[in-house]
């Protein structure tokens, strides 16, 4: 009994010592929003198909031209909503995780930032986490299921290598948005007031990434490739997938373009999101 | 009776507070540009797809058509407001409720202040990009500007008032996120805002000439940029102020219904 009772507090305090591991916590942070949003079942599920309305109007948009014209930039409806299923898909991920940086210069002006920066966990994780908005299911959904139906309604012959393609696709493209939308907010330590900036590129490119990327004239299309790699996320995978050939700057095999831009956006996001945190100065909290 | 002067004096102070964002102000600006190159390339793509001409709009008005739209975007409000349903949910609603002004009123005077403020910062300069870039079918008969103006001034009122519902929605829900999310969905697509209501399919386009949604956006486009002669459009303005008139009624209505089921707690 006394041996217990010398062993409890040696116990605890070699479980202090012992962090737990990232991905550990990373867990229990998400399971524990995850419990948290599920217990109001009413406002989820109504936010999740207001969410899922919202997305097929955006569609509807689309379609409406489409049953006008026919064909909008080389591509019939059902090849242009795959494009649309793999962006509404990609962004749809990104926007789950981190969509909350969005509101990263409220909590620069409130001061709210320090008290996440003093926590032994990264930053970013931390606001990842802190409003995982389980509404945004909706964009997931409705674009998983365009993507996969206007697939094999398009004629989709998978082999190996294109199966892998679309498999990845939508994981690399919400990798390019997440850098995005990371970037987005790590500019906001520069310019607090000016978040809507970013939006621009965030919300922007996702408005290019759904649509038929030859639609646009060549200098858009050019700084929606090179620069806001926008068309390399579902358009390009697209044309590979269908075997269909690419207009000008965008051949059909930038479909593969995908990883690497995902790598390479990720990385001057965290350049800058580390830069932006540096920077940051305490506003008094 | 309140005097007017005092909504007056909440319309000026509410365009004098939105004129000191100006850093918020050229990023608005910035960021409704980018969309307006984009959206015009979707149109012009379909109707040059479409050989030209598109259901009676041709490259230019389309164009036309698409800077209108984004000049409307802030002044009109179209990403809906939230004031006066937080308001509700902290118990600031009492204090609106007990100033000799109406609630509706106030809200409206600091509306039009601010839409005055949006109208020349956020609206004016895409125009000027738009002119730029694609080029502006402007109308030729001055009383397009006229006719134009009573319109939009009209759409901004229509929208004030569905918004304003929306918002006194939150009397009965706890929360309305969600309601004002669908609203603002359906808003856009039944405005004209997103495509012109001309290409709708025909059971759409009934859909949406039986709302309020088309007095919001396409009726002072089409206004404004002479697609519709003034004539013509004066129909419209009076189509606007039928709307106008019932969501007034129905907007008080709630009000009033709504104030007596408020409970605020504390003091």
């Amino acid at each position: 009994m006394a041996d217990h009772a010398r062993s409890t507090p040696a116990a605890s305090a070699a479980r202090a010592e012992r962090p737990l591991s990232l991905p550990r916590v990373m867990g229990l942070l998400y399971a524990s929003r995850i419990r948290s949003q599920a217990s109001f079942r009413t406002s989820f599920v109504a936010d999740v198909l207001g969410q899922m309305l919202v997305v097929g109007t955006e569609f509807l948009e689309l379609w409406v031209i489409l049953s006008q014209v026919g064909v909008l930039g080389g591509m019939t409806l059902t090849q242009v909503a795959v494009v649309y299923g793999l962006g509404a898909l990609a962004f749809g991920l990104a926007d789950l995780f981190f969509g909350e940086i969005d509101g990263l210069s409220t909590m620069v002006r409130s001061g709210k930032l320090e008290t996440l920066l003093i926590r032994p966990l990264p930053v970013l994780l931390q606001i990842s986490s802190m409003d995982l908005s389980l509404r945004r299911l909706g964009r997931i959904l409705v674009g998983l299921s365009t993507y996969v139906i206007a697939l094999v309604v398009a004629g989709f012959s998978p082999t190996p290598l294109t199966l892998l393609l679309a498999v990845t696709a939508p994981l690399a493209g919400a990798a390019v948005f997440a850098a995005l939308l990371t970037t987005a907010g790590a500019m906001q330590f520069w310019l607090v007031d000016g978040r809507e900036f970013a939006n621009a590129f965030t919300y922007g490119g996702n408005y290019v990434a759904t649509n038929p990327g030859a639609v646009f004239p060549l200098p858009l299309r050019a700084f929606f490739t090179f620069v806001v790699p926008a068309t390399l996320i579902a358009y390009a995978p697209t044309l590979t997938l269908l075997d269909l050939p690419g207009p000008t700057l965008i051949p059909a095999w930038s479909g593969w373009l995908g990883v690497p831009a995902a790598v390479l956006t990720w990385t001057l996001a965290s350049l800058l999101w580390r830069a932006g945190v540096r920077r940051y100065t305490g506003a008094g909290g | 009776m309140p005097r007017v002067s005092a909504y007056w004096s909440v319309a000026r102070a509410s365009f004098r507070q939105y004129s000191t964002y100006r850093m918020a102000t050229a990023a608005g600006v910035f960021t409704n540009s980018i969309f307006g190159l984009i959206r015009a390339s979707i149109l012009l793509a379909a109707i040059h797809a479409a050989g030209g001409e598109l259901r009676g709009y041709d490259a230019l008005q389309a164009a036309t058509y698409v800077w209108l739209g984004q000049a409307l975007l802030a002044p009109i409000e179209a990403f809906g407001t939230r004031e006066i349903s937080q308001r509700v949910h902290q118990g600031d609603v009492a204090v609106d409720l007990l100033r000799p002004t109406h609630l509706l009123g106030m809200f409206y005077a600091q509306k039009l202040g601010r839409a005055g403020f949006l109208l020349l910062a956020r609206g004016v300069p895409p125009m000027l990009v738009g002119a730029l870039l694609t080029g502006l079918a402007l109308p030729s008969d001055p009383l397009s500007y006229l006719v134009g103006a009573a319109c939009l001034l009209l759409a901004i009122t229509v929208a004030f008032l569905g918004d304003a519902m929306i918002n006194l929605a939150s009397f009965w829900l706890v929360e309305t996120r969600g309601l004002s999310v669908v609203y603002m969905a359906v808003m856009n697509l039944l405005s004209g805002f997103l495509i012109p209501i001309a290409w709708f399919p025909d059971w759409l386009a009934a859909i949406a000439r039986a709302t309020p949604f088309p007095s919001m956006v396409q009726t002072p486009i089409d206004a404004l940029s002479g697609r519709i002669p003034p004539i013509e459009a004066l129909a419209l303005l009076g189509e606007q102020t039928a709307w106008a008139l019932v969501l007034t009624v129905a907007a008080v209505l709630m009000l009033r219904i709504g104030v007596r089921s408020l409970e605020v707690q504390g003091g």
